[in-house]
């Protein structure tokens, strides 16, 4: 069933026929698979890469030693806190099995307070830290343009003397040929 | 010493409260006498600047005096301190940073008191709402954090130093810049508050307050990059931003500012935005205070808050009241901010500003909510959460990428209506050009379907070159069209183009100058880093770079003993440099202090620079080695050109703008039509 979405172009009254929509058929799928594959290599590379979720998880999260910096960009001479987290951080990569990244999160949480991670999680409260700022942007992109419409809306302002402003095409004749003399 | 200096300041808080209640009274009294006591007002605001000028020169000389009798001096010098850091002291600490806050305020108090002819009233009032803050500094001078407190028991034979991380040229330039550009807001600040109290009838004071706005904001773009690049050069951690909320608090009046240079433009050309502009420029006073109580509170921990104290319920009593007196008359008045035209089409200049305001502002407000949300989340679930770089990051550059590219259409737009012709025309270079900096992008191998920071990388590449192409073929087109009516070569008629609009062409200026500074931070996916204890002769491959430890010593002075390392950069076979990465200890302040060294490959490297970036980490105690860490971070240098192009912008849309061409017009009108009007 799913299949025939992949079809939906090829017509059989058209010119294309049958045979062309088999063959486009088979081409979409066989790019899916080549698709999911390389995803599939990508995904389980990055899962094999000890030092790419070093790296990784080493940003997700903050020095403790109160120098406000991220933990593997901390270089404080003589911080106690980040070489000794980094040391946690590479035993808990070398455990491996199912020791997965929010796990080892969790770990830092525990032993250091949810301070220690670099940005607030997606869950419960915290969740509106991330919701807010595009909230506020839907919010403000519908003021605009409600905004803009009532200024479009809105009537024109009366003019003394009886001076008569030009509009529509002849304002647009009127720029046009201002633009053909300044080339602006 | 202590004496001259508390009483100047004692002087300055009677003449600045006599300024501001004089100049009250004499605002709201219709006799003749409220003219001779808005003089006397005004005097007295003038010589406000003398008695804060005099107390700041005592402080500075007792810091060269070594005079440690004086708390201040003790806790932020030390006789082995050198001079142009001893110059910095005042600026240093929380008392003398608001004492040169004062300075620097009497200082625009001054200069503007001294041109009041040219609006009177309009000046009596600014200049009230300027002694008004003027007091506000001047009692927590006076009564919360006096510099000039005198230091209990014994006198100490010296003093326990200046911070290390401050011990560096550009913390001489920096906190001024900053603070001349905080403290500048008060002037455009005051003269929309005036005009909104006496309901000043049209745009006067915008016209009044226009280059002032643009200098001040000049001032806080030079402070924020200064502490970007103070922090890339100081730090140690091989970046210039980690969102830290200080860093914020400049970055937010930044970003407000830049929405009001823009769209006071919109009330100039069409009367419009009136409420909104008087909005902007209250929030960007607020955010400016805001600024400042977030460095001297200490209510959110920074790495940049040098001096905390209570006098943050101080500054929070002041927005407070600020907010209020704001907030009512914008209410009370607003009949008179109604705006005066229509909008004729939904693709024009106008659009394009009100949307560039919604997202500067929508990027403003992101900062806010990440830097306070930590205290909202105490509240909320009693427990502080960290807001860092990943939340910053992944929130506002979706943001700032649509900025970016609000700032590559918005100047082809036209004011009222613009044709789809003429954006065919305008685009179609500027387009194919952005377009193909992508797929150059992808042809040397960056994948942007393969990692997110990737995919920012190659979008703001791509509307960075849509920015840069746009400011040329605006800059060629109109040059054409001088060169083909005056005759004169393409160069010299770009020139003559930009001096005809100074504003317009300065701020394409400008526009060039940030799109260089993005591309200078979207080489940040592609950073290298390697670490290493290197023994004599030792290596680190990096890049294209291999870095040959020659060296390691040590050395001493009075004011720190430091170890360095010497290090052979080559690239090639071939030796381009040496480099020292330095670890100091100061001696009076018994602190560390690492000083990372910095090679821009612009000899090797053209557009694509590349900053060799090295850090003395320590010294392996067994083996005595020093440990270096090295960076190679590209593209870093565009942001520091960029803000050199900025100012640049800046100083060009400053200049006023020679007489318009007269060109003889085919048809007979009456008046001469001007080529290249409208900004």
């Amino acid at each position: 069933m799913k299949s025939s979405t992949f079809i939906v172009d090829c017509h059989p009254e058209r010119s294309e026929g049958p045979a062309f929509c088999r063959k486009r058929r088979n081409s979409l799928h066989r790019w899916l698979q080549a698709a999911t594959l390389a995803v599939a290599v990508v995904v389980f590379m990055g899962a094999d890469d000890d030092s790419a979720r070093f790296k990784d998880l080493g940003h997700r999260m903050m020095c403790t030693c109160g120098c406000g910096q991220i933990l593997l960009e901390c270089n404080h001479v003589g911080c106690q806190s980040s070489d000794k987290m980094r040391d946690e951080l590479q035993a808990a990569l070398d455990k491996g099995g199912s020791n997965n990244d929010d796990l080892i999160l969790q770990g830092f949480v525990q032993e250091y307070g949810p301070t220690v991670i670099a940005a607030p999680t997606t869950t419960g409260f915290n969740r509106v830290a991330w919701i807010m700022p595009f909230l506020v942007l839907a919010l403000g992109i519908a003021f605009a343009v409600h905004i803009v419409r009532s200024w479009k809306n809105r009537p024109e302002p009366a003019l003394a003397d009886g001076i008569v402003i030009p509009r529509g095409s002849e304002l647009d004749e009127f720029r046009r040929k201002a633009r053909r003399e300044t080339d602006l | 010493m202590s004496q001259i200096g508390s009483f100047a300041l004692l002087l300055a808080l009677g003449l600045s409260a006599y300024s501001f209640l004089a100049g009250f009274v004499a605002l709201f009294r219709r006799d003749a006498a409220s003219a001779r006591l808005g003089e006397t007002a005004r005097r007295a605001g003038i010589a406000t600047f003398a008695a804060v000028l005099l107390a700041g020169i005592v402080l500075v000389l007792a810091a060269f005096n070594d005079d440690f009798s004086i708390a201040y001096i003790f806790h932020h010098s030390n006789r082995d301190l050198p001079a142009a850091y001893k110059f910095a002291v005042l600026w240093s600490g929380q008392e003398g940073s608001l004492l040169f806050w004062s300075l620097l305020l009497a200082g625009y108090g001054f200069v503007l008191r001294l041109r009041y002819k040219t609006d009177q009233r309009l000046f009596a009032y600014a200049s009230v709402i300027i002694a008004s803050v003027q007091v506000f500094f001047l009692l927590i001078l006076n009564f919360a954090a006096h510099p000039f407190a005198i230091m209990q028991g014994a006198l100490p034979a010296d003093g326990t130093g200046l911070n290390p991380l401050l011990q560096y040229p550009e913390m001489v330039i920096h906190p001024p810049m900053l603070y001349l550009g905080y403290v500048g807001f008060t002037v455009p600040f005051a003269f929309a508050l005036g005009a909104l109290i006496m309901k000043y009838p049209g745009d006067k004071w915008i016209h009044i307050t226009r280059r002032w706005t643009m200098v001040t904001w000049c001032f806080l773009t030079i402070g924020v990059f200064l502490g970007a690049h103070w922090a890339y050069a100081v730090l140690g951690w091989g970046g210039y931003w980690g969102w830290d909320p200080v860093e914020n608090a400049s970055l937010m009046p930044w970003l407000t500012g830049t929405a009001f240079l823009h769209s006071v433009m919109m009330q100039e050309k069409r009367g419009m935005l009136k409420v909104w502009n008087m909005a902007l420029i209250f929030a960007t006073f607020l955010l400016s205070m805001l600024g400042t109580f977030l460095t001297r509170s200490g209510v959110i921990s920074s790495v940049h808050a040098f001096a905390q104290s209570s006098i943050g319920t101080w500054f929070l009593v002041f927005i407070g009241l600020t907010l209020a007196v704001c907030s009512f008359f914008l209410v009370a008045n607003r009949s008179y901010l109604k705006s005066e035209h229509k909008l004729e089409s939904l693709v024009s200049r106008e659009s394009s500003f009100l949307f560039n305001n919604l997202l500067l502002l929508v990027v403003c407000f992101t900062i806010l909510w990440g830097t306070f949300f930590p205290i909202l989340s105490e509240f909320v679930q009693g427990h502080k959460v960290t807001v860092g770089p990943p939340f910053f990051n992944r929130v506002a550059i979706p943001v700032a990428l649509l900025l970016l590219l609000l700032t590559a259409v918005g100047p082809l737009l036209a004011w009222r209506k613009t044709s789809v012709e003429s954006l065919k025309r305008n685009f179609l270079f500027p387009a194919i050009g952005s377009l193909a900096v992508g797929g150059m992008m992808i042809l040397f191998g960056i994948r942007p379907w393969e990692d997110p920071s990737y995919f920012y990388a190659t979008m703001a590449a791509i509307l960075s070159a849509l920015v840069i192409f746009t400011v040329i073929s605006e800059f060629l087109r109109g040059g054409r069209v001088i060169a083909g009516k005056s005759g004169q070569n393409l160069f010299a008629a770009m020139v003559h183009l930009c001096h005809r609009n100074t504003r317009r062409y300065g701020g394409y200026i400008v526009h060039f100058g940030v799109a260089l500074v993005i591309i200078g931070i979207l080489g940040t996916p592609f950073n290298k880093e390697v670490e290493k204890e290197m023994a004599f002769g030792d290596k680190i491959n990096i890049g294209p770079y291999t870095l040959v430890c020659q060296s390691y010593t040590q050395d001493d002075n009075p004011n720190y003993a430091n170890e360095w390392a010497i290090i052979n950069v080559f690239r090639g076979g071939k030796q381009i440099t040496t480099m020292y990465p330095e670890r100091r200890f100061y001696k009076a302040s018994q602190q560390p202090q690492t000083l990372p060294r910095i090679y821009p490959s612009f000899r090797e490297d053209l557009f694509l620079v590349t900053d060799v970036y090295l850090v003395y980490e320590g010294k392996n105690e067994t083996t005595g080695r020093p440990i270096i860490k090295a960076h190679l971070n590209p593209l870093v240098p565009w942001i520091w050109i960029g803000l050199i192009i900025m100012v640049f912008g800046t100083i060009v849309a400053l200049v006023p703008n020679a007489a318009a061409v007269q060109v003889a017009a085919t048809a007979p009108v009456r008046t001469p039509a001007q080529v290249g009007a409208g900004d």
